[in-house]
């Protein structure tokens, strides 16, 4: 029972923190809670399929299928995270402003809304892929009913405890520096996300390693501890990461970022812009009554 | 905004000019065989600082993970079929791998 539980634990924390992370990031938005809902029951039916093709999807790529659709799913997941965040630099006050007073505006961050579904749901997939292959193998190895009815809600809960805690702790920053905060977490993540899709390619033979171990910190931290797995999640880190990881991780950084900057000094050129010739129109105005 | 939709692009621009160029050099092949829970063999010798192919066959009627921290791979095998995972360059020493799915299932990597 133990061993089903901390499998099924490990699993859910990973998907559960990338989820967690989300749902502050969209805080405020009306029907979040759908949307995050909504993900988490996509990804549970997309991750049953991916199970039952796993066979198809490991065999249709000569023996690289698995790490080529692990690959493609972080990446797509750092693309639609990097949509996210870019936009929200143009968006982010009027998020803040959304806070105190509810406008017709909001529906405008719909569409971005929708894009962290998909976020969420590939995150349950990923994880939840692993969760399914191992309850099948579990039940077919003939583990009692007992591991199941106890070990699967215990690992569940237990890694739903972990996000709902880290949710509440992020509640806790001040409202001012909120959204710029879970923004910086969603970049670091992204970076994090894209490290791993570099560690399947160079599993696949499909990218060079670029230094198969640039330094080894297993000493500090393990991957296999929880906390290891943690700090992984939400930051990409790899106690033995490879060069290419690294190169990923500091690319997609520093893409994000620049995106970001770009679309907020965009934002801001924009409104200088507005106001001046609201200006303008105030002068005129005043001229025409003298 | 539009750089970014084509991140994914280059990334599979990128994998793709590499991997033409990786998969040209052959690396040296090893087979581990999955059966009642334990790797045979248990304790497997590969050259050090080269890369190579090893090709993990389960023979058990559940599914199994390779998985190992130590050389950083994981990757699910399905009951009855063989997974490839590319390793390496390692530098000489032991590196322990493990069936994620049944954690007492171990085995060891030698690179000498």
């Amino acid at each position: 029972m133990l061993g089903i539980a901390l499998l099924v634990f490990r699993e859910v924390l990973e998907a559960a923190l990338i989820v967690t992370v989300v749902a502050a990031a969209t805080r405020g938005v009306p029907r979040r809670s759908v949307f995050v809902g909504g993900g988490i029951a996509l990804g549970v039916i997309g991750a049953i399929v991916v199970a039952v093709c796993m066979g198809f999807i490991e065999g249709s790529l000569g023996g690289i299928g698995q790490e080529v659709f692990q690959a493609a799913v972080l990446l797509t997941a750092v693309v639609m995270i990097g949509w996210h965040v870019t936009w929200m630099s143009s968006h982010g006050k009027e998020m803040v402003q959304q806070m105190q007073r509810v406008t017709d505006s909001v529906k405008a961050g719909s569409s971005s809304i929708a894009i962290l579904l998909a976020v969420v749901a590939l995150a349950v997939l990923r994880e939840g892929s692993e969760v399914v292959l191992f309850l099948f193998g579990m039940a077919a190895g003939g583990a009692g009913k007992l591991g199941f009815i106890g070990g699967v809600p215990l690992g569940l809960a237990g890694g739903v405890a972990v996000g709902f805690a880290l949710y509440f702790g992020l509640l806790r920053i001040p409202i001012r520096y909120f959204f710029s905060a879970t923004n910086w977490m969603l970049v670091v993540l992204a970076s994090g996300l894209a490290a791993s899709a570099a560690g399947f390619l160079i599993q696949a033979n499909l990218l060079p390693a670029w230094g198969n171990q640039l330094w080894d910190t297993s000493w500090l931290l393990t991957n296999q501890s929880i906390v290891g797995q943690a700090v992984h999640v939400l930051t990409g880190y790899e106690a033995r990461p490879a060069g290419m990881q690294l190169v990923f991780w500091l690319v997609t950084f520093a893409v994000l970022v620049a995106g970001m900057r770009f679309m907020s000094m965009r934002m801001a050129a924009q409104k200088r812009r507005a106001k001046s010739t609201s200006r303008s129109a105030v002068s005129t105005g005043a001229t025409r009554t003298a | 905004m539009r750089g970014l939709r084509w991140l994914p692009v280059l990334m599979i621009a990128c994998a793709a000019a590499f991997a033409a160029q990786a998969h040209a050099e052959g690396a040296p092949e090893f087979h581990l065989v999955l059966k009642n829970h334990k790797f045979e063999p248990a304790t497997l010798k590969v050259p050090a600082n080269t890369k190579f192919k090893v090709l993990v066959t389960n023979r058990n009627a559940t599914p199994s993970e390779f998985e190992s921290a130590d050389f950083n791979r994981e990757k699910i095998v399905l009951p009855n079929s063989t997974i490839t995972v590319f390793i390496g360059p390692l530098d000489k020493g032991t590196y322990k791998f493990f069936d994620d799915f049944n954690q007492a299932t171990t085995g060891t990597l030698v690179a000498e």
